[in-house]
């Protein structure tokens, strides 16, 4: 399987936005376990300001994702606005020259807006934060372009790796945001962040793979 | 939950429309909604702005005003304000001559900050930054740079606005708030939690009975839990902790700085003061100067927060200048 076309990719953003929209409640809910209770309502609010702001307009796939990042970043505010906002505009900026995008363009990419994301944040695989999904999602996807794996494979993979990242939370102990104030008693609930994390990737992926079907 | 509330999801826009209404002295809006400047701002000096979550009044729209901060950046509740609102701050306060950002160091405050610095910079706004760290209890002392922001952030932006209302240059309004903060050591103890009104539950908890030392602004965890103690007890604790960090001694003049947290009655936040007045008289540091008040909260959460700064002639000079703002008024 080859690459998809870059300029195509507006509904692979739609189904992330999507994603986030159909979970608003339910990452409430588990925010609220052990956070603020506001993650579902905030993320809600900035990709359905995208969603809204972009309804009429063609977007690539790098194009949609910088914007998307950027009113993440600019609007939105938070922690999440600049953690977000600063993932997808790496990553976008990563691959905006790119017409076609492969298994190995997308892996470099994401690792690119990781690197992004190590620069402003110390939290760090097992700290209970979304870089318990992004990191092993990452890793996948590059392992699989290594192996010459087509999207067909190497998405599921990443679907796996970033769910498995995001079980992982439930039995950390939060070390940043509000829930290291828990301490212990943060153990036993997901981190809202990887949850939600976990959702646009596998959005992601779905939307890429429903692109690439004949 | 007992809150005067219409929708919680508008309380922070609502709260904004009244405070602009019955400040039309001090205060006025700007193009962005979730920016407010000082009204009135001077042309020929540097630019003074903060911001931060909302649920901190006065902080942060309450310290607006002549001879303190010129615009101010306005989030959700205990959330950063975006980017964009830290942006159109810098550039409602510029007057050409740059602008200095002093605002508390917490996470997504840097990120906010940063970004917004570097917009600024393409847009040819000099933005330099102080990030108040006063928080004693927040991280040792060996790491300094962790610490939070908290009511301390009040005598930075005390004594940066009177740099910049005195002419000083960007570097020098940088120098005499980054020297306030430096100087300035602060602890709070907490005896109940807070609600998000959009929550509805208490953000987290503190046993009937108990205490928390060094409890941060949103409810960030102490040093230590204990049981109820009396008002000279609690001035004890909170006198351990920040006197022998910086550490303060005996000839010291100093300024002290009671803030309640929301929800403590002002006459027992001068039963606190009267204590911590006790203690260090004691140990013969003289308070030049003492302001007891809730100047910095964290919506009702019951408790207090004592700060206090090292003077020499420069910070009492940027200390003794009359300032106007809603939270604070001296002739």
């Amino acid at each position: 399987m080859a690459g998809f076309q870059n300029s195509k990719g507006k509904s692979v953003l739609l189904k992330m936005v999507k994603g986030i929209q159909e979970n608003k409640a339910y990452l409430g809910e588990i925010d609220g376990l052990i956070g603020d209770g506001d993650h579902g309502m905030n993320m809600n609010k900035g990709f359905t300001l995208f969603e809204k702001r972009y309804a009429d307009k063609d977007l690539g796939f790098t194009e949609g994702l910088y914007e998307l990042g950027s009113i993440l970043f600019t609007e939105i505010g938070g922690s999440m606005g600049p953690i977000y906002g600063t993932v997808f505009m790496d990553t976008a900026s990563a691959g905006e020259n790119l017409e076609e995008i492969t298994v190995k363009d997308l892996a470099d990419m994401l690792a690119a807006g990781l690197d992004g994301l190590e620069e402003i944040v110390e939290a760090r695989v097992g700290d209970k934060t979304l870089m318990d999904t992004i990191s092993p999602a990452v890793d996948s996807l590059l392992e699989s372009a290594e192996s010459g794996r087509g999207f067909d494979e190497a998405l599921p993979r990443m679907k796996e790796a970033a769910r498995k990242g995001r079980d992982s939370t439930k039995d950390m102990v939060a070390k940043f945001g509000r829930a290291s104030r828990l301490g212990e008693r943060s153990r036993g609930a997901l981190d809202a962040a990887a949850v939600s994390c976990c959702i646009i990737l596998e959005n992601m992926a779905d939307g890429i793979l429903e692109m690439l079907l004949p | 939950m007992q809150r005067i509330l219409n929708d919680p999801d508008n309380i922070v826009d609502e709260m904004l429309e009244g405070f602009l209404k019955a400040h039309t002295d001090l205060v006025e809006k700007t193009e962005h909604s979730r920016v407010v400047k000082a009204k009135g701002i001077k042309t020929d000096k540097v630019g003074v702005v903060t911001g931060g979550g909302s649920g901190h009044k006065p902080a942060f729209i309450g310290y607006l005003g002549e001879n303190m901060c010129d615009a101010v950046a306005v989030g959700e509740i205990f959330s950063s304000p975006t980017a964009d609102a830290f942006l159109q701050a810098f550039k409602a306060a510029d007057q050409g001559q740059g602008v200095a950002c002093l605002y508390g160091n917490y996470s997504g405050d840097n990120m906010n900050v940063k970004m917004a610095a570097k917009m600024a910079a393409k847009q040819g706004i000099t933005v330099k930054t102080v990030v108040a760290n006063d928080d004693v209890a927040s991280a040792p002392k060996e790491q300094r740079e962790k610490r939070r922001g908290v009511a301390g952030e009040i005598l930075m932006w005390k004594a940066g606005g009177a740099r910049a209302a005195l002419g000083g240059t960007l570097d020098e309004v940088i120098e005499s708030a980054q020297k306030a903060i430096d100087h300035t050591r602060s602890v709070g103890i907490g005896l109940s939690s807070c609600t998000l009104p959009a929550v509805g539950h208490p953000n987290f908890e503190i046993k009937d009975g108990t205490m928390e030392v060094g409890i941060g602004h949103h409810g960030e965890p102490g040093i230590a839990v204990c049981p109820l103690e009396t008002a000279a007890e609690m001035a004890g604790r909170m006198v351990d902790v920040i006197v022998p960090d910086y550490p303060f001694t005996a000839g010291d003049e100093i300024v002290a700085l009671v803030s309640g947290l929301g929800a403590t009655p002002m006459m027992e936040l001068y039963v606190v003061y009267n204590e911590v007045e006790k203690l260090l008289q004691e140990k013969g540091i003289k308070i030049y100067k003492a302001y007891v008040g809730n100047y910095f909260t964290s919506l009702e959460m019951m408790g207090v927060t004592l700060s206090i700064m090292k003077l020499d002639d420069e910070l009492k000079e940027l200390i003794d200048m009359p300032v106007n703002t809603m939270g604070l008024k001296q002739i």
